[in-house]
């Protein structure tokens, strides 16, 4: 069972009370994008073995969105953080580059 | 008008711990910066109690505030005074970037009391109740079973639980079962 620490209410809480939310820091391509643009927004999505980044919701708790790290393969979280940011912050990616060396995704490493 | 009734008409369950559907109470939404002055004072005002920490609850009587989100009070004051209430909060709020809801009655409240309530609660929220991680005063927004629901736990032992008016019944029954005779796991 994964257990995120929710950023906003401090809880740890559990996978029943959270609603997965898919992945995090996707770059919005609307009107007066290329069709491959809108095409890639819309359809294409990581799917690593390792480390991914994803937008969690508290649901059944302060119902506030945020972002997760954690490691596909083990389960591993490597930490939590707010929703109002377009990239993982520095601690976020030093904890993830202290277990998962030369680790990358999308554009950060 | 028609005489407001709760939803259970204070219904009870006396089993490993006494159920029982607590009648109509007063609630108010209250949406905003809860570090802003004014929000401050329209939460401080209406229920005459501090503004509570982080997932904490004051609550004396039938007045009170809880912590719902980093932007979120549930306002408690008695039922019949929600309307001069929430028009004196809606004054002291002013132009200030807020919400303030009457939600009264779109709500249940439940209380748990008995020396096996964190028992009844852990069966049914993804919560722990142990007593050096939940104690008087502590709020928490949760699940109960299939259902959203929030509850703190007053300075006797015993627990408040608020939901849905709408399931209002279910969680009625969910406590009944949980509180079942001979049900103690006697892990707290």
């Amino acid at each position: 069972m994964l257990i995120l620490n929710c950023p906003y209410c401090g809880v740890d809480a559990d996978e029943t009370e959270l609603a997965a939310g898919g992945e995090a820091h996707l770059k919005r391509f609307g009107p007066g994008s290329s069709d491959d643009e809108l095409h890639d927004y819309l359809f294409t999505r990581e799917n690593p073995k390792g480390v991914h980044l994803e937008r969690w919701r508290h649901a059944s708790g302060c119902g506030k969105w945020f972002h997760a790290a954690r490691c596909t393969a083990t389960l591993e979280v490597f930490g939590t953080y707010k929703a109002q940011v377009s990239g993982p912050p520095q601690e976020i990616r030093d904890a993830i580059s202290a277990k998962r060396p030369g680790w990358s995704w999308r554009e950060f490493s | 008008m028609s005489e407001p009734v709760s939803a259970l008409m204070g219904a009870a369950y006396d089993g490993i711990v006494r159920v029982e559907e607590c009648g109509l109470q007063g609630m108010i939404t209250l949406r905003g910066d809860l570090a802003s002055s004014r929000v401050i004072a329209a939460a401080t005002g209406a229920s005459g109690q501090q503004m509570p920490g982080q997932r904490r609850a004051n609550v004396t009587g039938q007045s009170g505030l809880c912590w719902m989100s980093p932007d979120e009070l549930l306002v408690l004051v008695p039922h019949a005074k929600v309307g001069d209430k929430l028009a004196a909060m809606t004054k002291t709020l002013g132009d200030a970037h807020s919400l303030a809801v009457d939600v009264s009655d779109a709500r249940a409240m439940f209380r748990v009391s008995g020396a096996n309530a964190r028992e009844v609660m852990a069966k049914l929220a993804p919560v722990d109740f142990a007593p050096g991680a939940f104690g008087p005063g502590d709020f928490r927004r949760s699940r109960l079973a299939q259902v959203a629901g929030a509850f703190w736990m007053e300075e006797d032992g015993s627990f408040c639980i608020i939901c849905f008016r709408s399931v209002a019944d279910y969680v009625f029954k969910l406590l009944k079962v949980a509180a079942q005779p001979g049900s103690a796991v006697g892990v707290f």
